[in-house]
Order: C-alpha cells, then sequence, then structure tokens
C-alpha cells in the first residue's frame, strides 16, 4: 500500500467525511479560506487571532468549467496522457465560494449552477513518495459515477 | 470645465504581434508616435512613468527608467507602476496626479511588453504562499478557466449561448480590420469560432484572446499646457483604480476562493461595477453621456460582463445589445471599435494605454475604417489581478 498525504498541508481533514479547514476571527467570527493568521481582512475588525474550522461539507454550484488542455507547471499532471478534468466554483452556507476539481468520473456535462455539490478527497497526483491527495467537489446527485 | 481635467497631448502605439525584439524596443516606438502626434519635444517631457512588466528581467520591473535611458536621459521625474491588467491606467493616474497637484506639466506614460506563447503561467520555483502558484499546483486552474466560470454562469442565469460568444469575435473581428496597430485582421465567422477547439467548457480557442508583444503610450499635459500650446482638446475626465470593498463575493483570478459574506452581508456593488461607478461618478457623467467603450475581452464572453458592469444595459440583458447590433459600430454603443483583445492579444502593460490610445483616436475623429461617428465620451474598462482594476473616461 503507497502512502496518501494531503497535496498541501493544514488545508483540509481526511477522515471519512472530510472537510476544509479554515480560519474563524475570535472578535468578528468572520471565516476564511485558506486558512490566515496574522490580521483579520474584515476592514472594520482589528482581530488578530483565529481558530480553526471546519467548513461546510455541502454548497452550490456557482459555476463550473474544465481544462481540456494540460496546465502549465506547477500543475503535475495526474496521468500520461493528460485526461482533462472538470473544475467548480461552489458557494458554502458560510458565505464564501471555494473552487476545487471535481471529482474523478465527473464532467460539465453533469453539472449546473445551483447543483448541489459535497466535499470528497481524492488522488491529485502520485510520485515516488505515494499519492498526494486533494479536496474535489462531487456531485451530490451525479448522473455517472 | 472640472478643475481635475488633464489634456491627452498624443498617443502612439508600436503594432501588436509577435515580434521577437526586446520590449523596450516597442516601448520606445510608441513613445516616439505619441511624442510625434503630440508635437512636443522628449527634451519637454518632465515625467516619465513607465509599466512595469514582469517577464523580462530587471528592465522590466524598472521601466519607466529603463524607456527614460533608452530615448536619453532628460533628467526628467521617473515613476514605475504595476497593476497587472489595470498597469496602464495606473501609471496614467500617477501621471495625472503629478499634472493635477502643479508638480509636472508634461509626462509620458509608456507601457510595452513580450509575452510568451500559450498559457500564462507563474513565474518560476515554488512558492507555498503564493495563490497564483498554488492555483496551478493543487487545482491546474489557468487563466481561461477564470474566464470560463464567467462564461457559464451568463449561460446559465441569462440564456446565453455559446453562438452569442462567437457573434462578440465575430464583431470585434470585424471592428479591427483596418486597424493598423491590431495584430489579428481577418474576418472570422461565428463557425470558426464554435469550430475551434474547446480550452475550458464553454469557451473555444477564438473565445479566449492571446498574447502578444506590443507597446501604447499617451502624453498628458495641464489644460493650461495644452491651451498654451494649441494641442489637441481630448482630454481624461476619470481614471477609477478602486479596490474591491470587503466581502468581495465574486472569484476572482488568481484566487482559490472569495471573502465570506456571513458577517457583513453581500455589498451592494460588485467589484467591477464598483470600477465603473467610480468612473462615472469621478467624471460626473452617467452611462447615458458613454458614446463608445473600451472594454477588456479577454474572453468574447467577459465583454458582455463587462457591458452590464459599465451600466450600459441592464444585469443579463448584453445578449439582446449583441444581437440588436447595438455594441457594432454604427450602434446604439460600440463596443471595442479598436477590434479590442480579439484582434490584439494581450501585452498587459500596454493594454490599459491601447484603450485610452483608441479612445483619443475615435474622438478626434482620426478612427479610420473603425470610427463611432460623432464621439464625444468614451469610456474604458479592465481588470487586472489581485484587486486591481480601472476605467477611464475621456470626452472632448
Amino acid at each position: 500500500m503507497t502512502a496518501s498525504t494531503p497535496a498541501i498541508e493544514g488545508w483540509f481533514t481526511t477522515s471519512a467525511e472530510p472537510a476544509l479547514i479554515g480560519s474563524q476571527c475570535t472578535t468578528c467570527t468572520t471565516v476564511f479560506f485558506p486558512r490566515t493568521q496574522g490580521f483579520c481582512r474584515n476592514p472594520a475588525c482589528n482581530g488578530d487571532e483565529f481558530t480553526d474550522t471546519e467548513l461546510s461539507r455541502r454548497g452550490r454550484v456557482w459555476s463550473y468549467t474544465d481544462a481540456q488542455y494540460q496546465p502549465p507547471p506547477p500543475y503535475i499532471r495526474a496521468s500520461d496522457p493528460y485526461v482533462p478534468f472538470a473544475l467548480a466554483a461552489v458557494e458554502l452556507p458560510e458565505g464564501l465560494v471555494v473552487l476545487g476539481q471535481v471529482a474523478d468520473g465527473f464532467g460539465v456535462d453533469d453539472l449546473k449552477v445551483g447543483d448541489e455539490m459535497e466535499l470528497v478527497v481524492e488522488t491529485l497526483y502520485s510520485d515516488e513518495a505515494g499519492d498526494h491527495t486533494i479536496w474535489r467537489w462531487r456531485p451530490t446527485t451525479g448522473a455517472s459515477a | 470645465m472640472s478643475s481635475n481635467d488633464v489634456a491627452i497631448a498624443g498617443v502612439g502605439m508600436h503594432p501588436w504581434g509577435k515580434w521577437g525584439k526586446n520590449f523596450v524596443e516597442y516601448g520606445v516606438v510608441a513613445a516616439r508616435a505619441a511624442l510625434a502626434d503630440a508635437g512636443i519635444a522628449w527634451t519637454d517631457v518632465d515625467l516619465i512613468v513607465g509599466g512595469e512588466t514582469v517577464r523580462n528581467g530587471y528592465g522590466g520591473y524598472v521601466a519607466g527608467a529603463t524607456f527614460a535611458q533608452a530615448l536619453g536621459w532628460n533628467g526628467a521625474r521617473v515613476a514605475t507602476s504595476y497593476a497587472a491588467c489595470a498597469t496602464g491606467a495606473q501609471a496614467l493616474d500617477t501621471a495625472r496626479a503629478r499634472i493635477l497637484a502643479g508638480l509636472s506639466e508634461v509626462a509620458l506614460v509608456v507601457g510595452a511588453d513580450t509575452t510568451p506563447k500559450g498559457f500564462l503561467a507563474p513565474n518560476a520555483g515554488e512558492r507555498w504562499d503564493d495563490p497564483d502558484w498554488l492555483r496551478f499546483r493543487l487545482l491546474g486552474m489557468t487563466n481561461p478557466g477564470y474566464f470560463a466560470l464567467y462564461a457559464r454562469r451568463r449561460m446559465d442565469l441569462y440564456g446565453a449561448t455559446q453562438a452569442d460568444f462567437a457573434e462578440v469575435k465575430v464583431k470585434n473581428a470585424k471592428h479591427g480590420l483596418s486597424n493598423p496597430n491590431a495584430r489579428y485582421r481577418k474576418e472570422v465567422s461565428a463557425a470558426d469560432v464554435l469550430g475551434s477547439a474547446i480550452v475550458s467548457d464553454p469557451l473555444h480557442l477564438l473565445d479566449i484572446c492571446a498574447t502578444s508583444d506590443g507597446a501604447a503610450a499617451v502624453v498628458l499635459c495641464s489644460v493650461e499646457y495644452a491651451r498654451k500650446h494649441g494641442l489637441s482638446d481630448v482630454r481624461i475626465k476619470a481614471i477609477a483604480t478602486v479596490t474591491p470593498t470587503f466581502p468581495n463575493t465574486v472569484m476572482d483570478m488568481p484566487n482559490l476562493s472569495t471573502d465570506s459574506s456571513a458577517t457583513l452581508g453581500v455589498p451592494e456593488r460588485t467589484f467591477k461595477e464598483s470600477i465603473g461607478d467610480a468612473a462615472y461618478e469621478e467624471a460626473g457623467i452617467s452611462p447615458d453621456d458613454v458614446d463608445v467603450a473600451e472594454v477588456y475581452d479577454l474572453s468574447t464572453a467577459l465583454e458582455l460582463d463587462w457591458i452590464e458592469d459599465l451600466s450600459l444595459c441592464k444585469r443579463g440583458e448584453a445578449e439582446q445589445l449583441l444581437r440588436a447590433g447595438d455594441t457594432t459600430i454604427g450602434g446604439r454603443i460600440p463596443v471595442n471599435p479598436s477590434g479590442g483583445l480579439a484582434c490584439f492579444g494581450e501585452a498587459v502593460p500596454a493594454q490599459a494605454l491601447a484603450q485610452v490610445c483608441e479612445l483619443t483616436w475615435q474622438l478626434r475623429g482620426q478612427a479610420a475604417g473603425r470610427q463611432v461617428e460623432g464621439a464625444r465620451v468614451g469610456i474604458t474598462a479592465n481588470q487586472g489581478l489581485f484587486g486591481h482594476g480601472s476605467s477611464v473616461v475621456v470626452a472632448r
């Protein structure tokens, strides 16, 4: 069995019900993703302390597209030859939109603005160190899988 | 006349293309053209502002000084601006501010670029705290990917079609046919667009602008100087360089997420709407006063977004304007008479200046083959990365 590690440390959990990890300002309660530290970006807030908070695992499609051509580095392709993948921007109940690739097996034909999506963790690419995982969006009522 | 006007004494460009030369050469050609157009000697310029280019080494980072040296040191004050696609407008604003403050009389603003082929990619090196690097590494999210998100929203929310997007390209290709500075001067059919490969669904290759080499320059002076020397009566009425207001809830390149609206609510205006609003307010005009617009059509669908962002029609109605021919030269509000990025391709630090060059020619009645008859008020719009954007109002 190969090792499986997040492609970026501390951005999402990898449990059976994975979630993005955001930062919540302890002063004004505004949530940020990716995680932040230092100073709250709400212009009316002087807060400088944050607590980690798991974001909702489900949201609604704000928009979507795909990458028919292989993106340039530092993108690392998952397979040779390159296989196109879809991307979705998903609006969460916390009032922010988060981009992500769409789960394996789903494409733009499976999506519509407003559709419900759920966060999953899948392999982004693999190398000698094992699988590198990433968060992805999966339709909750997909036509294919 | 408002006391915040400055005069556009002269404009000039180096044609857009893939010329394989150093950006400095393009910049000098554009600068000399603008100075000749103004009838002002380089030695009479007391301020030079360069638009920074980030892909051409140290000379690009200090573009103002680089152009000054290439033109021959003349002791002018110098500044260099960078604001991604809004670079040229920010450079223009710097020049305007010194002129209005009485600290400068004649300023030369220059932007030039040499761009690589294909997708614009981030600079080399591992940068785990840079969203522009992370979006490629973690998501494979390219610039066309963002353009495609906006395009898809138009389709799902307003019923736009890929055929509508293709018609934007057809229109702009026609507009740019006789523009001597345009890179692409060829008619394009809707079938050509729809038959080209899909890059990022729903956008085809011909919906997306190329990257080009090119340069543009503008000579600004005080209104008094222009009157004294009998120069052009085209004036800059506004340069909006506003930043977004929190929370910025529209997904912006190169970010992986938006701000959260949970605590403060969704703002009344989007960032792009606020750019146009600030320009109208500063110029003291309304969208009804605009005769011609040059907007940043990085993609065909983005032109439709801008038409609404500039309040030239209501949200979701840009396709109706397009289909009715309103945005074609001869229509109610011609958009991108230059041919836009569709005919030029993007040369980042030069592009916002190129928009001003085009409006100047339009307002003077010198836009041969693409003239918007009787144009007296024009507006530009563009958006750059990281909360930069600009809108310039030009009038005579």
